[in-house]
């Protein structure tokens, strides 16, 4: 099986967001880069796959040169090959586009991404290839198998699950429980040096948004204390100074 | 331009979020309509009017009731010509995402997820957006013709001083090629609350000990008539289903009233809560991180302090 997994580098977690030049730039100074956590799950469950299955599991990223190290841990944790495309992922569509112009030449069996990014959180970029390749979609997806030429998958719902059974090749949004996060090994750290990291070139695409500048949530007030014997206070509070009962 | 709002519904009822769309796009200022996929109550339909839309174009094929995205986004594709409109409006969830992501290229449109904000349009039409999983902003330039946004919940109140909308029954042929997976069960809590369109949300972390202490929790979410959440811990040891998980990595809230008991408040958590209104902490370490974050906080143990909050809450009911 042909397996591509999509991963965005993004700021750690635990970060401090910040802005400088005039709050137009995201402010990388001490933060630490990351896999997406979502994509982190999409890869572990790729690994399982192509453990099971043979093939090839390819990892792909739309950016600069410095998410290198990000595609290097990827490689770690147990990719085969990773694709670098040489691009700023300044929109959605963009991305979007550009994986589905590599993906086209790939002929994968299965794409996994993400549910969604941490950094812009739109949810959108499967959906979008889903569309351009004309491929089924789905996510968040918590449990994939493979059966032959389907896959049998669970998907959250707003309050539940619903499971599911659809072709290859089709677009998976991941998140857990699909699979553990997979801490690389030394072998895997000494392999992921010479596995191949193929960087390609943009294709063409227009521009559909671009962020003018960026803001921080006013700073938060300082909470109000209730005494533990007093719990009728905190529902007057919230009655009649939040107003929200 | 006319705008189109998809509108989404749980069991035959229009939910709050897209009647929230609904509004967003009436403040947008051009006419109004929505489409509405499957079998939505036909009583609904007065809520949509009185949100802000003047027509409703409804497509009541039994198959569209499980969100199967191509098939929606075919269908609100064809609305959307049939409507002449220009932009697409919607509340951001997960089925709506990802009709949303299919419709930006069908549709060839710009597309914002996550706004917060209507949009400012004195030089050229920008959107404010909750990004960095609501730690920070952006103020984002949308540069096609067509527009799709995505609503975050809470953006604005919903209008209920519109009237009766005009409701048209839209045929669209579905063919089985449309609906490209199939749907072999769904398992679902019945009449509970839905934790993303929740007013207020209780949530519990690993401070209740274990999953026989829930009672705690539900009770006062049902004096209250909220949802239940927990924290990331608490659905990995499966006390709680993992669709109840609320932070970075699970589902993101925006009640107005979000009350956490037990939960530390680490910052992966604090991600998914920090679009609530306001914010009660109940927690037994003075030092707990949450209480930066709140509005209101008992010091205290909860299984002292939750039954007697939940009784004087009944008193005031
Ligand atoms: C990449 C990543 C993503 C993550 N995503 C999420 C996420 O989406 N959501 C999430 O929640 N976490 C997430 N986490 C985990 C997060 O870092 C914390 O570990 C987790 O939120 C802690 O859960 P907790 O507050 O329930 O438990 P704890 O941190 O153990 O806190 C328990 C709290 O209960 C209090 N307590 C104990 N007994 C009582 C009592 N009797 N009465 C009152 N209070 C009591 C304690 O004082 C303590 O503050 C993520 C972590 C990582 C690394
Ligand atoms: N720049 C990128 N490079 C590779 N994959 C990406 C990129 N941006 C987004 N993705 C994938 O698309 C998923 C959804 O992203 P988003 O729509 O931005 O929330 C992510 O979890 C990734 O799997």
């Amino acid at each position: 099986m042909n397996i591509l997994v999509c991963i965005t580098h993004v700021p750690d977690t635990t970060s401090r967001i910040q802005f400088t030049d005039n709050n137009t730039k995201f402010d990388k100074s001490g933060v630490q880069f990351i896999i997406g956590p979502y994509d982190d799950y999409a890869l572990a469950r790729a690994v399982e796959l192509r453990d099971q299955s043979g093939g090839k599991l390819t990892v792909l990223n739309v950016g600069e040169a410095e998410t290198e190290p990000t595609l290097r841990k990827a490689l770690a944790i147990g990719a085969d090959e990773a694709v670098r495309i040489n691009a700023d992922p300044v929109d959605s569509l963009f991305v979007a586009r550009q994986i589905a112009h590599h993906a086209k030449e790939g002929a994968y069996d299965l794409i996994l991404m993400g549910r969604e990014s941490i950094d812009f959180n739109g949810g959108m970029v499967h959906g979008m290839v889903g569309e351009l390749l004309g491929m089924p979609s789905i996510s968040p997806v918590m449990k994939l198998d493979i059966e032959g030429d389907k896959a049998v998958l669970s998907r959250e719902i707003e309050g539940g699950k619903e499971f599911l059974e659809v072709n290859l090749p089709f677009i998976a949004g991941c998140q857990e429980p699909i699979a553990e996060w997979k801490i690389p090994n030394m072998r895997g750290i000494m392999s992921a040096r010479t596995k191949p990291l193929n960087v390609i070139e943009p294709k063409e695409a227009e521009k559909a948004a671009e962020v003018k500048a960026y803001a921080l949530p006013p700073a938060k007030g300082e909470v109000k204390l209730i005494e533990k014997e007093n719990v009728e206070e905190l529902v007057r509070l919230l009655n009649t100074e939040a107003k929200v009962l | 331009m006319k705008t189109l709002v998809y509108i989404e519904h749980d069991g035959g009822a229009v939910k709050k979020s897209s009647l929230e769309a609904v509004s967003y796009a009436f403040a947008l200022g051009s006419e109004v309509a929505a489409v509405g996929l499957g079998n939505i109550d036909p009583g609904e339909w007065a809520k949509v009017g009185a949100a802000g839309a003047t027509k409703v174009l409804h497509v009541g094929d039994d198959r569209l009731d499980a969100g199967n995205i191509q098939a929606h986004a075919k269908v609100v594709a064809q609305a959307f010509e049939k409507v002449g409109a220009g932009t697409l409006v919607l509340a951001k969830s997960s089925l709506g995402d990802a009709v949303a992501a299919r419709l930006a290229i069908r549709l060839d449109a710009g597309l914002a997820s996550n706004v917060v904000a209507l949009p400012s349009t004195e030089n050229g039409f920008v959107v404010k957006r909750s990004i960095f999983t609501g730690k920070a902003f952006a103020e984002s330039s949308i540069l096609k013709e067509k527009k799709i946004l995505a609503i975050k919940k809470n953006t604005l109140e919903i209008k209920t001083d519109g009237s009766e909308p005009e409701v048209e029954a839209l045929e669209i042929s579905l063919v089985d090629a449309d609906f490209t997976y199939q749907i072999t069960g769904t398992e679902k809590a019945e009449g509970d609350v839905l934790l993303p369109e929740a007013d207020i949300v209780v949530s519990g972390g690993r401070g209740l000990k274990g999953p026989e202490n829930w009672g705690i929790i539900e009770d006062l979410a049902k004096a209250l008539g909220a949802a239940t959440g927990c924290s990331k811990p608490v659905s990995d040891m499966e006390w709680r289903p993992h669709h109840e998980h609320v932070g970075q990595t699970g589902v993101k809230v925006a009640p107005t009233l979000y009350i956490a008991v037990g939960i530390s408040g680490a910052i992966q958590h604090l991600a998914g809560v920090n679009s609530s209104k306001y914010i009660v902490v109940i927690n037994k370490d003075p030092e707990a991180p949450f209480f930066k974050a709140a509005d209101y906080g008992i010091v205290g143990d909860a299984f002292e302090v939750l039954p007697k909050l939940t009784d004087a809450i009944k008193a005031i009911k």
